[in-house]
C-alpha cells in the first residue's frame, strides 16, 4: 500500500511505499503501476515504478497535484497476490575479455571466481524496475556473499550486453553507456530493440530471470 | 527523387529534430526529450502556420548553414539568434519572430545564439522524417528519434515532403528575458542537508558549468553539505529535479535525463521557469528561490497565459 503521497515539484506525485526494499513492497509498486497505467488518466504523462516508490508525472495544463492525488488515493488494487510475469534465460559469456571486474570482485569478496559464477548462475532473479538507460533491468536479490560496491570511478564506456553487479542487484547494459557496476560477463542477446514500436524491452518489472553460461564459440555464433 | 530539400553546408554544434516529445515510456527508461524551450518552439511553428506538434530543427550555440533547393517556402527562427539569408549577391540580416521566404538556391546561415543556448527553425512544410514512438524528438545519447537518433551532420540532405503553399507574412514583437533567480519547490530529500547546506543552496550564487547538455545542467559553487547519505535507493526522476551528487554540487535534470537516479533531491525547478532555465549559458550565475506548490501552480498559469497570448498575436 502507498504509505504517503507528496509532490515532487509542481508536476509530479511522489508515492512512497515505505523504507523496506523487498519483493513484497516492489510487487505492490508494480500492481499500482499497472492499474494506474490501464486507467489512462487524463493528463498523466509518465509513471515510473522503482523499488519502493512510484513517480507519476502529469501535464499541469490538464490536471494538478491535488486533483490527481484524490484519484490515486481512491484507486483500488485487485486483491490477487499474483502479478503476471514472464520467465527469461539470458545467455552469458564470461571469457576474460567480457569479465572486466571479476578479479576486483575476487579480491573484495575474498571468494574464488568459479564460486562467484556458480552462485550467480544458480540464482533466479526478480526484475524490480527498468530504466536509467532504455530497457536496463534492475534484478535482485543477489546472495549476500556476492554484494560489492560500485567502482570508485565509473567507466566512461561500458560495452553493450555487459552484466553488472552492485550491492544486492544485477543489471544488463542494454547499450554502450557510462556506468560503475562490476562487470562479470556479456550477453549476445538483444535486451532492448529500438526498432520495435511496441514493447521494445525484453524484460519488464515483475519478470523472473536466470542466467546461463555459454562458451565463446556459442557467443560468437549466437542467433536470436 | 525529392525536389524540395535543404543541403547542409555546416551542421552546427548540436542541431536536432524536435517536437513536443514522447510520453508514457519512462517506465522502460525512455525520457521525454522534445524541444528544450517550449515557448520558442511553439512560436516558431505558429509563425510558419503549423500545428503545435510539428517537427522543427533545434540548434544550440552555432546553428546550421543551409542551402535551399525547391519551390518557395516560408521559414521562421525563434530565440535570440543572429542569422543571415543570402539571395544571390544580396545578404540580408535575419530577424527572429518574423517569417522569410526562401527560394531555390537561397542560403540560410544561422550564425549563433546570443547569450542563450537554444534556437528553433520552423518551415511552412513537413520534413521527411521517420518517427519513433510517435515523435521525431532526437535523443543523441540513446540514439532515439529521427535521423537515426543522431544530430545533423555536414553534407547531409534534409528532404521536405510537402510545402504548405498559402503562406502569409507573420511577425511578432517579443524579446526573451534572462532569468537570474530560479524558483524551486523543496525536494523530497531536502532534510538530507545540514542547515548550513540548505542556506548554501538558497543564499549562494551558482555558476552554470560547461558540462551541461540536453540531459542535465551541472552547477558549480560552494559545496552543499549532506548530513545523512550521499546516495538514495534509485527512484524515478522528472525534468527540473535538482540532485546533489556526492561531490556536493547540484545537477538539474533536463529533457533527455536518465529516467531513474540515486542522488538526493534538494529541489525541483517550477514548470513556469523551465524554458528560461535551459537557455542559461555556461558561466551564467544563478540563485535558487523557494516557492510553495500553490504559487508554482499560479505562476505556471501566468506563464501559459502569456504563451497563449503571444501565439494568438501571430
Amino acid at each position: 500500500m502507498i504509505k504517503n503521497i507528496s509532490n515532487l515539484g509542481d508536476a509530479a506525485l511522489y508515492c512512497d511505499f515505505g523504507k523496506e526494499v523487498n519483493k513484497e513492497t516492489n510487487i505492490q509498486v508494480i500492481k499500482y503501476f499497472k492499474t494506474i497505467k490501464e486507467k489512462n488518466i487524463l493528463g498523466v504523462n509518465n509513471i515510473t515504478p522503482s523499488y519502493n516508490k512510484l513517480i507519476i508525472s502529469f501535464d499541469l495544463k490538464k490536471i494538478n497535484f491535488n486533483k490527481l492525488r484524490k484519484i490515486i488515493d481512491n484507486i483500488e488494487i485487485t486483491k490477487s497476490d499474483n502479478i503476471q510475469n514472464k520467465r527469461f534465460q539470458i545467455p552469458v559469456c564470461c571469457e576474460k575479455e567480457f569479465s572486466l571486474d571479476i578479479k576486483r570482485l575476487e579480491e573484495i569478496l575474498n571468494i574464488k571466481k568459479e564460486k562467484i559464477y556458480d552462485n550467480f548462475f544458480e540464482k533466479e532473479f526478480f526484475c524490480y524496475m527498468t530504466g536509467f538507460i532504455a530497457g536496463m533491468p534492475f534484478l535482485g536479490d543477489l546472495q549476500e556473499n556476492l554484494r560489492a560496491k560500485r567502482l570508485d570511478t565509473p567507466r566512461v564506456k561500458v560495452p553493450k550486453g555487459s552484466i553488472g553487479l552492485t550491492e544486492q542487484f544485477a543489471n544488463i547494459y542494454t547499450f554502450e553507456s557510462p556506468g560503475g557496476w562490476n562487470i562479470i560477463g556479456n550477453t549476445p542477446l538483444n535486451i532492448f530493440d529500438n526498432s520495435k514500436e511496441k514493447e521494445p524491452n525484453l524484460i519488464n518489472p515483475g519478470d523472473l530471470v536466470t542466467f546461463k553460461r555459454i562458451t565463446k564459440e556459442k557467443y560468437q555464433n549466437y542467433h536470436e | 527523387m525529392n525536389k524540395n530539400y535543404f543541403e547542409i553546408i555546416r551542421a552546427g554544434i548540436n542541431s536536432t529534430f524536435q517536437d513536443l516529445g514522447r510520453n508514457h515510456l519512462y517506465h522502460i527508461g525512455i525520457p521525454f526529450s522534445g524541444a528544450m524551450d517550449n515557448r520558442n518552439y511553439l512560436l516558431a511553428n505558429k509563425l510558419t502556420g503549423n500545428n503545435h506538434n510539428h517537427p522543427v530543427i533545434e540548434f544550440a550555440y552555432q546553428g546550421p548553414h543551409l542551402k535551399y533547393h525547391g519551390n518557395p517556402i516560408n521559414i521562421a527562427i525563434t530565440g535570440d539568434v543572429s542569422f543571415k539569408i543570402k539571395k544571390g549577391d544580396n545578404l540580408i540580416d535575419g530577424k527572429c519572430y518574423q517569417s522569410f521566404i526562401l527560394k531555390n538556391n537561397d542560403e540560410l546561415d544561422i550564425i549563433s545564439t546570443n547569450k542563450s543556448v537554444y534556437g528553433y527553425l520552423a518551415i511552412s512544410g513537413t520534413f521527411d522524417l521517420k518517427f519513433q514512438w510517435s515523435s521525431c524528438s532526437t535523443n543523441t545519447k540513446a540514439n532515439i528519434g529521427s535521423n537515426n537518433g543522431k544530430k545533423l551532420s555536414n553534407n547531409q540532405k534534409i528532404n521536405i515532403k510537402e510545402i504548405n503553399q498559402n503562406f502569409v507574412n507573420t511577425k511578432l514583437n517579443y524579446v526573451n528575458t534572462k532569468i537570474e533567480n530560479i524558483r524551486v519547490i523543496k525536494g523530497t530529500n531536502f532534510n538530507y542537508f545540514s542547515d548550513e547546506g540548505k542556506k548554501t543552496f538558497f543564499k549562494n550564487e551558482f555558476k552554470v558549468s560547461k558540462l551541461s547538455d540536453r540531459m542535465g545542467m551541472r552547477l558549480e559553487g560552494k559545496k552543499i553539505e549532506n548530513i545523512i547519505e550521499t546516495n538514495i535507493r534509485s527512484e524515478g526522476l522528472i525534468k527540473g529535479v535538482i540532485q546533489v551528487t556526492a561531490d556536493g554540487f547540484p545537477i538539474i535534470m533536463l529533457s533527455d535525463h536518465g529516467t531513474i537516479g540515486g542522488y538526493p533531491k534538494i529541489g525541483v525547478v517550477i514548470s513556469a521557469d523551465y524554458d528560461k532555465l535551459v537557455q542559461l549559458t555556461p558561466g551564467s550565475r544563478v540563485k535558487f528561490q523557494e516557492v510553495d506548490l500553490n504559487s508554482a501552480e499560479t505562476l505556471f498559469k501566468l506563464y501559459d497565459l502569456e504563451t497563449q497570448n503571444l501565439i494568438s498575436k501571430i
